[in-house]
C-alpha cells in the first residue's frame, strides 16, 4: 500500500546498517587503497600481480576439472542405481565438504604430501568432490528414463545414450557444480597456506602475506581487487546457470533409480568404494597419527608462546555463540525484507547479502583492518571476530530461511490479516512460527561456519584470543614433532565438533515442518 | 450495511472491476454469480482491503472505509482454497481471530464455532489430517467466530466433490441463517448461488450487470448474456 510503513523501515535498517558498516564500507576502503597502487603501474607490481593471478586461475581450473572427472563414477552410481548404502554413501563424501579448510590442509601434511601443487591440487578434489556429486546427481537421478529408452530403441549404444541424450540434459548442473567448485578454489586460503608453503600462493593468501607479514596494505588492496573480478566473474556464470534452471526443472518430480544388475553391480561397488576409500586416507591418516603421542593431553598443558592450546576451544565456542546469535538476527530480518512485497529494496538487499559469500573471507578481514579504525577505532576490539564471523555466515542463515518464508502463501498472511492481526503481529503469529525450525538450521550452519572460519579470523584474532583454527595455524608453523602432534589432535577436535553439529542439521532437516 | 460504489480496480496494467456497484442490507445473503475471469474474488479483496481500488468508494454504514487496513476491518474472509494455518491445528486456526480481537473466554468460543459445524472436538486435529469437507467446515468456522460484521465466502463449496457439495451447501446455509449474519458469496455456480443466498449480483467482466431473487432475474433477464449465463 502507498503508506511507509515504519516498522518495516526498522527492521530494514538493521541489516542495511550492519552489511553497509561492516561489509560495504570496508571493501569501498579497499578499492580506493588498491586503485591508487594499480595506477602506480610500476613494471615490477605488474608482473608479479599477474604471476601470482595466473596461478590462481590455472590451480583453480585445473582443481575444476580433476574434481569434475574424480567426482563422475560416483555421481554416475549414485544417480542411476538405487543400492543399500546409497544415502550412506552421499553423507560419507558430505564429511571432508563441512570440514573447516585448516583441518583438511592439516589432514594432508599428516599424509606427509606438504609444500607442493599436487598436496593443493588433492586437498581441492577432496574438499570439492561432494558438491559435484551432490548438485549433478540430483538432476540425473530426475531425468525421464522414456528419454534414453527412446534414444535406445532408435539404436543408440549406452555410451552414445549418455554422450547425445544424458551429458547434454545434464550440462547445466554440471556447469554449476563447476563454477562453485571453482569459486571456492579460486578463494581457497586455509589449504594454500597450510599446503603452499613460500612456492604457492593463491590472490587470497598474498593478500594475507603482503597485508598481515609484510604491512603492505596498498599492494594487498590491489591483490584484493583482481580478486573481487575474478570472483565476480564466477559468480556471473553462476546466475547465468540459474536463470536457466527453470526449463530444465520441468522434468520429473521424483527420482527414477533401478537395481543394479549383472555387471553394473560391480561397477557400482568399485566406483563407490573407490571414491570413500580415497577420501578416508587423509582422514584416517590424522586420525590415527594425532593418537601417536600425548599429544591431546599436552593440549591442556600450559606453553610459553602460544599459551594452553585448549583454551583456543573456549574462545571458539563463545564466539561461535555470537556470530550465531547476530547471523541469525540479521539474516532472518534481511530474510524478511527479501520476501516483503517492495520490489526493488528486496532484490537489492538479496544481491547485497549474497556478495560477502562470494567476496571471500580474506577480503573481509583485511577489510576490517583498512577501515574500522572509523568513526570508533574497533580494530582492537574482541567483537571483530564473531562479527566477521556472523558476516561470512550471514549468506548461509538467509539462504535456509528465504525458501520457508518464500513458500508461505499470500493467502496465509491475508488471511491473518483479515482475521485482525496488523501487519507485525502477522509476522509474529505466521512467519516467524513457520520460519523457525529452518531459523534453527541457519543457526547451526552459522556456528558451523563460525568455529571454522579462518580466512578472516587470521587478520582480526590476538595472541589471547586464538580460535581452533588459528591455534591449529600457529602450531603448525612451529618446528618440532610435538607441536605437529598438538596440531593433529585440535584437528581432529574442531572436525569432530564440526561433524557433530552438521550430523544434526541433517537429520532436523529430515521429515520437518520446515517444507510447507 | 455494505456499500460499493462504482469501484475501478487495476491488476497490473488489467481493469479487472470497472465501475462495480452493490448494496448489501444488514442480514442480508447476497450472492456475487458470474463466470470465472469477472472479477467476483477481486471485489471481495477489495471489500476486504486487501487491494487499493483506484476509483469509487467504499462504505459501510455510510461511512468510507477505504482507509481502514484489512486487519481494522472487522471482516470475515473465507479463502477459496481455505489458507488455513498449516503451523497451528484446528483449534488455533479458529481461535486466531479470537485471539487478535482479545476475546476473553477463547477456549469456550472455539468450542461453539465448531459445534455450529458439526466439528465438535476437534480442537487439537492437525490440519493436515483434516479431509478436504473438513477443512471447508474449519474455515468457516475460523470465519464465523470472531462474528465479523460482514461474512464474505469465495466460492465456498469450489474446491469440493459433487455429493459433498450438496449436503454442504445446506449445512453452509443453514449455520448462516442461525448466526443471522450479513453475507456476500462469490460462486460460479447458479444452483449454489440460489441455495445459499437471499438475492443475486450477475456479473460479467468487472461489472454487476443485474441483481434482483432468482426467480425475477430468469423472469425479466437484464439482456441475452444473462439469461444465456442462467441457462
Amino acid at each position: 500500500m502507498g503508506r511507509i510503513r515504519w516498522g518495516w523501515v526498522a527492521v530494514a535498517a538493521l541489516p542495511a546498517v550492519f552489511i553497509g558498516y561492516f561489509f560495504i564500507y570496508p571493501v569501498a576502503r579497499i578499492l580506493g587503497l588498491g586503485l591508487a597502487e594499480l595506477n602506480i603501474g610500476a613494471s615490477g607490481l605488474d608482473a608479479r600481480l599477474l604471476r601470482i593471478a595466473g596461478f590462481t586461475l590455472w590451480q583453480a581450473t585445473l582443481s575444476t576439472i580433476l574434481t569434475l572427472l574424480a567426482a563422475a563414477p560416483l555421481t554416475w552410481a549414485v544417480s542411476t542405481y538405487e543400492f543399500r548404502g546409497r544415502r550412506l554413501a552421499t553423507a560419507l563424501i558430505t564429511v571432508p565438504f563441512v570440514l573447516p579448510t585448516v583441518v583438511v590442509g592439516t589432514a594432508f601434511v599428516s599424509l606427509g604430501f606438504g609444500d607442493s601443487i599436487w598436496a593443493i591440487l588433492a586437498a581441492h578434489v577432496f574438499f570439492n568432490t561432494a558438491v559435484v556429486v551432490r548438485t549433478v546427481s540430483t538432476l540425473w537421478s530426475r531425468i525421464d528414463p522414456h528419454l534414453e529408452e527412446a534414444a535406445r530403441v532408435l539404436g543408440a549404444t549406452s555410451w552414445e545414450v549418455f554422450r547425445r541424450v544424458t551429458l547434454p540434459l545434464l550440462k547445466p548442473a554440471v556447469a554449476a557444480a563447476a563454477s562453485i567448485v571453482f569459486l571456492f578454489t579460486f578463494t581457497s586460503f586455509g589449504v594454500v597456506l597450510i599446503l603452499g608453503g613460500f612456492e604457492y600462493a593463491t590472490l587470497e593468501v598474498e593478500i594475507y602475506r603482503q597485508a598481515v607479514t609484510l604491512f603492505d596494505l596498498p599492494l594487498a588492496a590491489a591483490l584484493a581487487i583482481v580478486q573481487l573480478v575474478g570472483v565476480t566473474g564466477a559468480l556471473y556464470a553462476y546466475s547465468r546457470y540459474q536463470e536457466r534452471k527453470a526449463v530444465t526443472w520441468t522434468l520429473e518430480r521424483t527420482s527414477n533409480r533401478r537395481a543394479p544388475s549383472g555387471a553394473a553391480r560391480a561397477l557400482v561397488a568399485l566406483s563407490v568404494l573407490a571414491t570413500i576409500g580415497a577420501l578416508s586416507i587423509p582422514l584416517l591418516a590424522l586420525v590415527t597419527r594425532s593418537f601417536s603421542g600425548e599429544f591431546y593431553r599436552r593440549l591442556f598443558e600450559s606453553d610459553p608462546v602460544v599459551g594452553r592450546p585448549i583454551s583456543a576451544v573456549g574462545n571458539s565456542l563463545l564466539f561461535a555463540f555470537i556470530a550465531m546469535g547476530i547471523a541469525t538476527v540479521v539474516g532472518v530480518m534481511a530474510a524478511a525484507v527479501i520476501t516483503g512485497r517492495r520490489g526493488s529494496l528486496s532484490r537489492w538487499f538479496d544481491l547485497t547479502l549474497m556478495l560477502p559469500l562470494g567476496t571471500s573471507a580474506v577480503t573481509i578481514g583485511f577489510g576490517f583492518i583498512v577501515a574500522l579504525g572509523w568513526p570508533v577505532d574497533l580494530r582492537a576490539s574482541l567483537w571483530l571476530i564473531p562479527i566477521a564471523h556472523a558476516l561470512v555466515a550471514v549468506p548461509f542463515v538467509v539462504r535456509s530461511t528465504l525458501p520457508t518464508l518464500r513458500s508461505i502463501p499470500a493467502e496465509t498472511r491475508e488471511a491473518a490479516s483479515v482475521l485482525g492481526a496488523s501487519p507485525s503481529r502477522v509476522w509474529r503469529e505466521i512467519d516467524l512460527p513457520i520460519v523457525s525450525r529452518a531459523a534453527l538450521v541457519g543457526a547451526a550452519f552459522a556456528f558451523v561456519v563460525s568455529l571454522g572460519e579462518f580466512g578472516a579470523t587470521s587478520f582480526v584474532a590476538r595472541p589471547n584470543t586464538q580460535t581452533i583454527p588459528t591455534m591449529i595455524f600457529r602450531l603448525l608453523g612451529r618446528p618440532g614433532e610435538t607441536s605437529f602432534g598438538m596440531a593433529m589432535a585440535m584437528a581432529v577436535v574442531l572436525a569432530v565438533l564440526t561433524a557433530g553439529i552438521v550430523m544434526w542439521i541433517d537429520r532436523a532437516q529430515v521429515g520437518d515442518i520446515g517444507r510447507f | 450495511m455494505l456499500g460499493v460504489d462504482t469501484i475501478d480496480v487495476t491488476l497490473g496494467d488489467a481493469p479487472v472491476l470497472k465501475g462495480t456497484s452493490l448494496n448489501v442490507a444488514d442480514g442480508e445473503i447476497v450472492a456475487v454469480l458470474g463466470p470465472s475471469g469477472s472479477g467476483k474474488t477481486t471485489l471481495l479483496r477489495a471489500v476486504a482491503g486487501l487491494l487499493e481500488i483506484q476509483s469509487g468508494d467504499i462504505t459501510w454504514d455510510g461511512q468510507s472505509i477505504i482507509g481502514v487496513p484489512s486487519h481494522l476491518r472487522r471482516f470475515g474472509l473465507m479463502f477459496q482454497g481455505y489458507a488455513l494455518f498449516p503451523h497451528m491445528d484446528v483449534g488455533g486456526n479458529v481461535a486466531f481471530g479470537l485471539k487478535m480481537a482479545g476475546h476473553d473466554n477463547i477456549v469456550e468460543e472455539v468450542a461453539k464455532a465448531l459445534v455450529w459445524v458439526d466439528l465438535g472436538g476437534f480442537e487439537s486435529r492437525p490440519i493436515d489430517s483434516l479431509s478436504g469437507g473438513e477443512k471447508q467446515r474449519v474455515a468457516l468456522a475460523r470465519t464465523l467466530a470472531p462474528q465479523p460484521r460482514l461474512v464474505m465466502l469465495d466460492e465456498p463449496l469450489g474446491a469440493l466433490d459433487r455429493n459433498l457439495r450438496q449436503r454442504l451447501i445446506l449445512d453452509t446455509r443453514r449455520v448462516l441463517d442461525e448466526r443471522g449474519v450479513t453475507a456476500v458469496i462469490v460462486t460460479h455456480d447458479r444452483d449454489e448461488a440460489s441455495a445459499l443466498a437471499d438475492r443475486l449480483a450477475i456479473m460479467r467482466e468487472g461489472s454487476i450487470v443485474q441483481t434482483g431473487r432468482v426467480n425475477e432475474i430468469l423472469a425479466n433477464p437484464a439482456d441475452e448474456w444473462v439469461a444465456e449465463f442462467l441457462n
